[in-house]
C-alpha cells in the first residue's frame, strides 16, 4: 500500500535504520523512495571552506549517502536523490508537503530532554507540520 | 545582461528581500558598532561604512543576496593606521583599497583565489574568530561582575530566543534588553557613547584631508593592499557560500569590481573599508533574501534606524557588543576544522596553524595568508619532489627493472642516481617510467647520466613506458647532454 515514500537521510546511523525501514515499506509494491538530504546554511559555510570546487562538494555530499544508495541498488529499489538547502526542518516539510507522499520516514536522533530543547528537534518538527504519515526511527 | 535578467535580481523576490534586509538591517547596527570601536573609531564610521557598501553592492555586486558591510577581518587590519596616522588616512586608504579592487576585478584575478589553498582559508577564518575574540578582553579590564553578567545575559538572549521564536534577530532582543536594563536600573557601565559620537546625520561627501604627497601613498598604500586582498578573500569565500546555498552561480570578477567600487564610494563618504559577511549573508538568505533589493533594504533602513534611533543607541552598554562580538566570533570559528584536525594530511594542519599562529602574532590577516601560501608551496614542493624507485630481477638475475614513480624534474633530480646500483653484476636494466613523468631537460639530462654510468660498466640500459610527452622530450633533448662528453 505504501507506493511513494520520502525519506530524509544525512548519512547518520539513524538514517540508516530509516532507509532501511523505508525499504521494508515499499516492498512488494513497486513502490519509490524519494530521497532527500538537506544542507543547511552552517553545513555550506563548512563545506565551501573545505573544499576546491563545486564538483568536490557535491561529490562529498553524494558519499554521505553512498551506503544508503549501495542498499538500495542491491536490492533493486527505485529511489532518487534530492539534494535541497536550508534548515533541515522546514525544508522536509515543504517539500513532503508538496509532492504528496504516502509516508514520510526519518531517523531520530535520541536527544534528551535538554538535547532536544537547545538543538531542536527535527523529527518533531517534521512529524508536527507533515500532512501524510510520519515514521520516526529510532 | 539583458532587461529580464535585471528585473529578475531586482524584483524577482521582493517580499522576501524586503523582509531579509529588515533582519540584516537590525543585526548589522551592533556589528558595525562594535567593529568601528575594534578599529578605534566612532560608531558612525562603520555605520556610514555599513550603509554605503551595502547600497552601492545592491547596484554593482556580482553576487545578489550577499551583504556587504563594515567588518571584523577589515577593522583588525586598520587598527595601527588609524591610531598612528588618525581618520583622514583611514578614509583616503579605504578610497585606495578600493582602486586596487577595482584592478583586481578587471585583470580577472578573481581566479588566483584558486591556489589559496583549503587549509589556508580555515587558519583565515579561525584567526579571525580568535583575533574578534580576544578583542573584547579590554573591554573587561578592570570591569565589575556586573558586566561580566550583562555580558553573559547577552549571550544567554542570543543563543536561547532562537529556540523560542526566529522572527526577530536574537543579537537586537538580547541588545535591546540588556541596554534597558542598564538604562532604567541606572547601572553605572561603560557605554557606546563613552568610547565615541554618534550623529543622526547622512553621510556626506568628502575628499579626506590629507596631503596628497608620495609619503602620504607610501603610508597608506601597504594598508590598502592587505585591506584589498583580506576584502576580496573574504568577499569571493562568502560569494562561494552564498552560491551553495541558493544553488546558483555568481560573477567573482564582477563581484571584486563592485567591493572596489563600493570601497571607493564608502571612503568619500566618511566610511570604513569593508568586505562581504559571512555571518550576515547567511542570516539574509535563510530568512528569504535572495535578490538585490535585500542588500538595498538592508543598507538604507539601518541608515533610517540610526537616524531615528541614534539618541539611544549611544547608550548600549559595551557588555552588550562584547557579548554580540563573542557570538560573531564563536560563529566565524570553524569547529569542524578541531574535530578532523588528526584526520587530514599532517602538512595541511600544520599550513593551519601556521596560519592562524601567523595571525594571531601579527594582528595581521594579509600576513597570515603569505605564510600560509608560501608553507603550503614548499611542502607541495617537498612532496613532489621526492621519486620513489621501486627495485626487481628478472630473467634469472640477469636483468634488473627500476620502477620509478614520481614527477622528473630540476628539483627532484639532484639523488635520483644514488638510487641506483651501477655496479652490480647483472646484463640489463630496464628503468620502468609507467607512473613516472619528465618534465624538464635536467629530467632527461639525470637519465642520460644514469644511463652513460651504466654503459661505462657495461650494462645495457633500456626505457619502458615512458608517456608521450615525456617521450617527446626525450628524443628533443636526449643523448645532448651525452654527447657533449660528461
Amino acid at each position: 500500500m505504501y507506493k511513494k515514500v520520502l525519506l530524509a537521510a544525512d548519512g547518520s546511523e539513524h538514517s540508516l535504520r530509516a532507509a532501511e525501514q523505508a525499504k521494508t515499506l515499499i516492498s512488494g509494491n513497486k513502490g519509490f523512495i524519494d530521497i532527500i538530504f538537506v544542507v543547511s546554511g552552517a553545513a555550506s559555510k563548512e563545506d565551501v571552506l573545505h573544499h576546491a570546487s563545486k564538483e568536490e562538494i557535491n561529490a562529498s555530499r553524494k558519499e554521505s549517502l553512498k551506503e544508503i544508495e549501495m542498499n538500495f541498488q542491491n536490492s533493486d529499489t527505485d529511489y532518487q536523490i534530492h539534494i535541497l538547502h536550508g534548515e533541515p526542518g522546514p525544508t522536509i516539510v515543504d517539500f513532503a508537503n508538496k509532492n504528496d507522499y504516502d509516508c514520510v520516514v526519518l531517523g531520530s536522533r535520541g536527544l534528551n530532554q535538554v538535547q532536544s530543547l537547545v538543538l531542536g528537534s527535527v523529527s518533531h518538527k517534521v512529524a508536527k507540520r507533515v500532512e501524510s504519515p510520519v515514521m520516526i526511527v529510532k | 545582461m539583458n532587461l529580464q535578467s535585471i528585473k529578475q535580481e531586482w524584483f524577482g523576490n521582493v517580499r522576501g528581500d524586503v523582509l531579509a534586509g529588515i533582519v540584516v538591517a537590525l543585526a548589522l547596527i551592533p556589528e558595525a558598532i562594535a567593529f568601528s570601536i575594534i578599529a578605534g573609531v566612532d560608531p558612525m564610521v562603520g555605520l556610514y561604512a555599513s550603509f554605503c557598501m551595502s547600497v552601492v553592492i545592491a547596484f554593482v555586486g556580482g553576487r545578489p543576496g550577499m551583504i556587504s558591510a563594515a567588518t571584523g577581518a577589515m577593522a583588525l587590519l586598520m587598527i595601527t593606521l588609524i591610531a598612528d596616522h588618525g581618520l583622514q588616512y583611514l578614509l583616503a586608504a579605504t578610497v585606495l583599497t578600493g582602486i586596487l579592487q577595482i584592478l583586481f576585478g578587471v585583470f580577472k584575478l578573481a581566479r588566483v583565489m584558486k591556489f589559496i589553498p583549503r587549509s589556508v582559508m580555515v587558519g583565515f577564518v579561525n584567526a579571525l574568530a580568535i583575533l574578534i575574540f580576544t578583542s573584547q578582553f579590554q573591554h573587561f579590564v578592570g570591569a565589575t561582575w556586573v558586566m561580566y553578567a550583562l555580558v553573559a545575559l547577552t549571550l544567554a538572549i542570543i543563543y536561547l530566543l532562537p529556540k523560542v521564536s526566529t522572527a526577530v534577530p536574537s543579537t537586537l532582543v538580547a541588545i535591546i534588553v540588556v541596554t534597558a536594563i542598564v538604562i532604567f536600573g541606572k547601572i553605572g557601565v561603560n557605554t557606546v557613547g563613552d568610547l565615541g559620537s554618534l550623529t543622526q546625520s547622512l553621510p556626506v561627501f568628502l575628499i579626506p584631508s590629507i596631503p596628497l604627497t608620495f609619503e602620504t601613498l607610501m603610508i597608506i598604500f601597504p594598508y590598502s593592499l592587505a585591506l584589498a586582498i583580506v576584502g576580496l578573500l573574504e568577499s569571493l569565500l562568502t560569494a562561494n557560500i552564498v552560491d551553495d546555498m541558493t544553488d546558483t552561480e555568481s560573477d567573482k570578477n564582477k563581484e571584486s569590481r563592485g567591493q572596489g567600487y563600493a570601497n571607493v564610494v564608502t571612503g568619500f563618504f566618511g566610511g570604513m573599508a569593508g568586505c562581504a559577511m559571512i555571518g550576515q549573508s547567511v542570516i539574509n538568505v535563510k530568512s528569504g533574501g535572495s535578490g538585490r533589493l535585500s542588500s538595498l533594504v538592508a543598507g538604507t533602513f539601518l541608515m533610517f534606524l540610526i537616524i531615528v534611533l541614534g539618541g539611544i543607541v549611544v547608550q548600549i552598554p559595551m557588555a552588550a557588543l562584547a557579548g554580540v562580538m563573542i557570538m560573531v566570533s564563536i560563529g566565524t570559528f570553524d569547529w569542524g576544522s578541531i574535530k578532523t584536525i588528526h584526520l587530514i594530511p599532517r602538512t595541511d594542519a600544520i599550513v593551519m596553524v601556521v596560519t592562524v599562529a601567523t595571525v594571531v602574532f601579527t594582528h595581521d590577516l594579509s600576513k597570515g595568508v603569505l605564510a600560509g601560501v608560501t608553507l603550503s608551496a614548499i611542502f607541495f614542493a617537498s612532496k613532489i619532489s621526492k621519486i620513489h624507485v621501486e627495485e626487481s630481477l628478472a630473467k634469472n638475475g640477469l636483468q634488473k627493472i627500476y620502477k620509478l614513480q614520481g614527477q622528473i624534474f630540476f628539483a627532484s633530480v639532484s639523488d635520483l642516481p644514488q638510487k641506483f646500483n651501477f655496479k652490480e653484476d647483472i646484463r640489463e636494466v630496464v628503468i620502468d617510467l609507467t607512473d613516472a613523468h619528465l618534465w624538464d631537460d635536467s629530467a632527461v639530462g639525470a637519465l642520460d647520466k644514469i644511463e652513460t654510468k651504466f654503459e661505462q660498466n657495461n650494462i645495457e640500459v633500456s626505457y619502458r613506458g615512458l608517456n608521450n610527452a615525456s617521450q617527446q622530450l626525450k628524443k628533443r633533448i636526449g643523448g645532448l647532454s651525452k654527447a657533449s662528453g660528461h
